[in-house]
């Protein structure tokens, strides 16, 4: 008789189980302006950016939904023709702990909206800005910088390297903690 | 009676238009009716007795060896016909995969279908580089001839069904399957992804458009040719814009420097007869309405809300509205 009550929390607690991640697909309004911001300083090679007060960025950055949606632009816009999956070709290596132009989400942010001088073209007004959100927190998770729980877990095609939930956070590779 | 009444026509397996979906319906029909057959004899052999006022029982260790020998005679038959039966049906279906295998045996036409999450690459191959057409959503064949769809897909499995013509068969990554089919008169046959592929699987239509050889000769030359040039100042300006914008990224409109391959390609969008894979009718107000926000109508779909103001729209759907 006193298993009723226990049952019902236990039903209650599958019932929370239930919860799933909200996918945004359409987190700015409709008909919004075609612009994006300006950039706010000038570049500065090796140096971090001020972190912009955009507010975008704790959104996208661990959320699962728009780190897989990254994970496809990064392929769709040929990120990888120049950096290969990662690893760096004509561009730098992503997936390292080295970061020419700072490791914040909105450096990476803007490294892609703006470009940088030393051969990475400026995606302004080519790509919507949620979607450079998406990359930028994609880029990060390349490099162990995501949430092992909202990282992509898997590849649709070939599999250059372990999937992004189980490459090693590159920060701390190889460092005593 | 009035379920069975919803399968006629319009996307039915029960209604074909082809050699490959007569051969399905036959089939179905047939073993529908057998297996109607054997269920109501089994029903019949299983109530009679019930209903019978049950015989006195005698003494269970005394065997009448007749009726014992015309029991077990009764059971081997029904063995026997089960078997027989079984067998029967896989032959019958066996046979009728043959005679699906042999339609395309003298194709005409290769055109390749890939599977994208949600809508269908459509590409005509042929061995002039320059006559190669790539597509989406609609696949126009010459009535009467069989032709050969190759099929894959790029990312998740999908499975190509028009159930007027064929059976279905699925599209997987990294692997090409081939599915042969031939629609026997001219007509559109609607088809839809049957193997669930993620949010907007139920968005996921293709239209057979089967018409006679001159006019599926037509329609092929003129997809050939790379999309028209902009007309009124309005569609000029369109055309610079969705060259400026992100738009450039995903799709291609032949003739011009957008080159992406992601997405459906658009050098003759105002050709079509709907919008993102069946989902709406093709339409100047559809058009606009899809452009302005294609996840409020097909919410998850790879295309995002890219932010355009009013005229901008405008001028994007006057020049898309030109690409007949
Ligand atoms: C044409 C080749 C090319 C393409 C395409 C390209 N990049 Fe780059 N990228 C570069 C080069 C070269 C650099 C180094 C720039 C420098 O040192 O000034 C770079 C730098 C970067 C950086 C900064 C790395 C750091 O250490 O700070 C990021 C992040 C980045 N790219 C992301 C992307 C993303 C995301 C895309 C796809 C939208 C992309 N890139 C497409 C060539 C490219
Ligand atoms: C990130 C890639 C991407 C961008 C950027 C993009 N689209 Fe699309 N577009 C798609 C995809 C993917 C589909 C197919 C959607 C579906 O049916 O599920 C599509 C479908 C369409 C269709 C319907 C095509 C058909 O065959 O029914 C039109 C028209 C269209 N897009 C126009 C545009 C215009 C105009 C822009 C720029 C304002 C644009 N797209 C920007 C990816 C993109
Ligand atoms: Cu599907």
């Amino acid at each position: 008789m006193k298993r009723g009550p226990l049952l019902l929390v236990f039903a209650i607690l599958a019932v929370a189980g239930c919860q799933r991640e909200e996918r945004d697909t359409r987190p700015q309004s409709a008909l919004g302006s075609g612009d994006q911001p300006a950039a706010v300083t000038a570049l500065e090679p090796g140096g971090q950016r001020p972190a912009s007060s955009d507010t975008k960025a704790g959104v996208f950055e661990a959320n699962a939904f728009h780190l897989s949606e990254g994970k496809r632009l990064f392929n769709w816009f040929n990120c990888s023709g120049c950096h290969a999956n990662g690893g760096g070709g004509m561009g730098p290596a992503l997936m390292d702990q080295k970061w020419l132009y700072g490791s914040s989400i909105e450096s990476i942010h803007a490294t892609i909206r703006d470009g940088r001088p030393n051969g990475m073209p400026s995606f302004r007004d080519k790509i919507p800005d949620d979607q450079i959100w998406e990359l930028a927190a994609f880029v990060r998770a390349l490099s162990g910088n995501a949430p092992k729980s909202a990282a992509p877990s898997r590849d649709d095609d070939m599999m250059p390297h372990p999937s992004e939930n189980r490459l090693p956070d590159a920060a701390t590779l190889g460092k005593s903690p | 009676m009035l379920l069975l009444a919803g399968c006629s026509g319009w996307q039915s397996a029960l209604d074909p238009k082809g050699p490959a979906a007569g051969e399905l319906a036959w089939l179905i029909w047939f073993f529908t009716a057998l297996c109607t057959v054997v269920w109501l004899l089994v029903m019949a052999v299983l109530i009679v007795p019930l209903a019978r006022r049950p015989a006195p029982v005698g003494d269970p260790l005394v065997l009448d060896a007749a009726a014992e020998r015309s029991k077990m005679r009764i059971v081997v038959a029904a063995l026997a016909a089960t078997a027989l039966i079984l067998v029967g049906l896989t032959l019958l279906s066996y046979f009728a995969n043959r005679t699906l295998a042999a339609i395309g045996s003298d194709a005409v036409l290769t055109i390749r279908v890939t599977g994208h999450q949600w809508w269908w690459e459509v590409r005509y191959e042929n061995d002039q580089p320059n006559r190669i057409l790539t597509t989406a959503n609609e696949i126009h064949i010459p009535a009467g001839e069989p032709v050969r769809l190759v099929v894959a897909s790029t990312d998740v499995i999908h499975s190509f069904w028009v159930p007027n013509l064929s059976g279905k068969l699925d599209l997987i990554p990294g692997h090409e399957n081939v599915l042969d089919l031939k629609a026997d008169k001219p007509g559109v046959y609607r088809g839809q992804c049957a193997e669930f592929c993620g949010a907007q699987h139920a968005n996921m239509s293709t239209f057979i458009i089967a018409e006679p050889r001159p006019v599926f000769d037509a329609w092929l030359n003129d997809q050939l040719r790379p999309a028209a040039a902009p007309v009124s100042a309005e569609a000029k300006t369109g055309h610079d814009l969705f060259l400026k914008r992100p738009c450039v990224m995903c799709h291609k409109i032949g003739g011009t420097i957008a080159g992406g391959t992601v997405a459906p390609n658009l050098t003759h969008i105002a050709s079509r007869q709907t919008l993102a894979a069946g989902t709406l009718a093709m339409s100047r107000g559809n058009l606009a309405a899809w452009i302005a926000d294609p996840q409020g109508i097909k919410p998850g779909a790879h295309m995002p809300v890219v932010g355009l103001n009013g005229d901008e729209l405008n001028a994007i759907v006057a020049y898309l509205e030109g690409l007949k």
